[in-house]
């Protein structure tokens, strides 16, 4: 326990250490996390976009691409 | 033999060949990422001795350094590909420089950040005018100014051939104001500025900063992979492959 | 590539952009009002204590005309765009970046000329002492072409776009700070009795380098810019 207390105290310098990791770390994270929700925003909108297309060209089911 | 080089690229500029390759190789260079990280922060805040002079907070090298390496280095990628973009107008050239761009304004601010932070109980003060620091902090605003300006286009292709050229403008200008802030420097005498020297280090502090700077730029790739390969979708949205990709994600 | 009409062209654009401003004339009043009203905001800020004036103001009064500029610069293709007028200059057989360069030097006229002839009274009003307003000068007619130049490749580049002034702020800003450290370097210098000829010479060649480079520059990004 005596060490991972020592480990945390970083020899004094805690209160500059831990929060630089931090932000190293969150911004990565939120960086990380930004591209996941735009591409499920994106397969979403994409998504109702074909059943709309689909409900105006006539038929109910979703068109099934060629396969080219 | 001679010219498959030529030809993979060309295959590979093509958006839904690009988009299987960066899908295959996208995982693989998040768990290098994750396994580099892993070694290099274990190496550096357990295994590595205190500093002399600076004590436990040198620490903070093995996050500040790797990411100012990086926040260089992605600028590169990015004034390459902004150049390939603007001669050749190829499409993957353009998403690669605008999907580089939030990724270096990224490793910039921790960059500052960290620095910042490493610079208090070492210097006395958050923040000081050298040549270093004001080129770092221009260089997160000509990041910044890349984003913005391609966003302010309504059509992306025209943005990103406008951004891709702010980038190359921008790259001339780093060093130019490295070198001019240097000179203002050095004309007010009296600032004091304390680099830590690197070449000198010894190799349990070096080992841990080499493995960080592996993790940050298999990170990089990964990052670059996931966002190209959303803003390839995006491109071509109308196109057949998309559909495909679209239908076959439906539920979930 | 020299044809007839070479010269005749430059001077009908120069003649074309100053009657133009000249017809709108209140336009031009307004970087220097701004200037004016922003320098004295100072003293009412910092208190109007001399020996502190004296030692910022030369740094004021740089950074005051910079701004001023920047308000300015929306201005230098916006009406051109609005009427079509830029989409013919590009389609024109005369080069473009020797016309887009006439244009540059018009709106340099119309805009920092007036801030730099305000410079004086500028100076006089936060106590910026006499010998060192030459050099203030000076250091303004090299580096305000400077930013007219490099203001004039940005604001091409966000021709036709929804732009804020910000966005060119933000574009312009890291263009600027080496130009502003030697102007500032020249005025410092000057205050304090040491040569300040050295800074004055830096800017002048980057002046030189980048009136031949940027209106190629702004050629280029006007094609980016309104191609579609």
């Amino acid at each position: 326990m005596n060490s991972v207390m020592h480990f945390l105290a970083m020899g004094g310098y805690a209160d500059y250490v831990w929060p630089a990791y931090a932000v190293f770390f969150i911004v990565l994270i939120a960086d990380n996390l930004a591209p996941r929700l735009r591409r499920s925003h994106l397969l979403r909108e994409l998504r109702a976009r074909q059943i709309r297309q689909s409900r105006r060209s006539g038929d109910n089911t979703l068109p099934t691409p060629p396969s080219s | 033999m001679s010219n498959w080089i030529p030809l993979w690229l060309h295959k590979l500029s093509s958006p839904p060949t690009f988009y299987r390759f960066a899908g295959t190789l996208r995982p693989w260079a998040m768990a290098l990422a994750l396994v580099f990280g892993a070694i290099g922060l274990y190496g550096g805040l357990l295994l590595a001795p205190a500093d002399y002079q600076q004590g436990d907070a040198y620490r903070i090298i093995f996050i500040h350094v790797p990411s100012a390496w990086m926040s260089m280095f992605i600028y590169a990628v990015m004034g390459m590909s902004a150049f390939v973009a603007l001669v050749w107008r190829i499409k993957l050239a353009e998403v690669v420089a605008m999907q580089s761009a939030p990724i270096g304004a990224a490793f910039t601010f921790i960059t500052l950040v960290t620095g910042s932070l490493w610079g208090k109980p070492m210097w006395g003060t958050w923040w000081t005018w050298d040549a270093r620091l004001t080129s770092e902090l221009v260089l997160l605003f000509l990041y910044l100014g890349v984003i913005g300006l391609y966003q302010a286009f309504e059509d992306r292709r025209q943005g990103a051939r406008a951004a891709a050229f702010l980038a190359i403008i921008g790259i001339i200008n780093v060093p130019i104001v490295h070198f001019s802030v240097n000179w203002w420097n050095t004309l007010h005498q009296g600032s004091t500025v304390n680099i830590f020297g690197h070449s000198k280090m010894s190799w349990d502090m070096l080992w841990p900063l080499l493995a960080m700077t592996l993790a940050t730029k298999f990170y990089y790739a990964a990052s670059l992979f996931r966002r190209t390969q959303t803003d390839l979708l995006s491109l071509e949205s109308g196109k057949d492959w998309v559909r495909q990709i679209v239908n076959s994600e439906a539920g979930q | 590539m020299s044809r007839p009409g070479l010269t005749a062209a430059c001077s009908a654009m120069l003649r074309r952009d100053l009657t133009l401003a000249w017809r709108r004339r209140s336009d031009m009043a307004m970087p220097v009002l701004y200037a004016l009203i922003v320098t004295m905001l100072f003293p009412f800020a910092l208190g109007p204590e001399d020996t502190l004036l004296q030692r910022i103001a030369g740094g004021i009064i740089l950074v005051t005309v910079l701004l001023a500029m920047l308000l300015a610069l929306d201005a230098m293709f916006s009406s051109d765009i609005e009427d079509g007028s830029l989409e013919q200059l590009v389609l024109a057989p005369q080069p473009l970046a020797l016309m887009l360069g006439m244009k540059i030097l018009a709106h340099w006229l119309t805009t920092a000329l007036p801030l730099i002839v305000i410079t004086p009274l500028l100076a006089a009003m936060l106590h910026l002492p006499a010998p060192v307003i030459p050099v203030l000068l000076l250091a303004l007619l090299l580096a305000t072409p400077l930013l007219s130049l490099f203001g004039a490749v940005l604001v091409a580049l966000t021709a036709g776009t929804r732009r804020s002034g910000m966005l060119l702020a933000l574009m312009l800003l890291p263009l600027c700070v080496p130009a502003l450290i030697f102007a500032a370097g020249a005025v410092t210098a000057a205050q304090q009795g040491l040569p300040w000829l050295a800074p004055i010479t830096w800017l002048a060649a980057a002046l030189v380098l980048t009136l031949v480079l940027a209106p190629l520059a702004c050629a280029a990004a006007l094609r980016i810019a309104l191609d579609s």
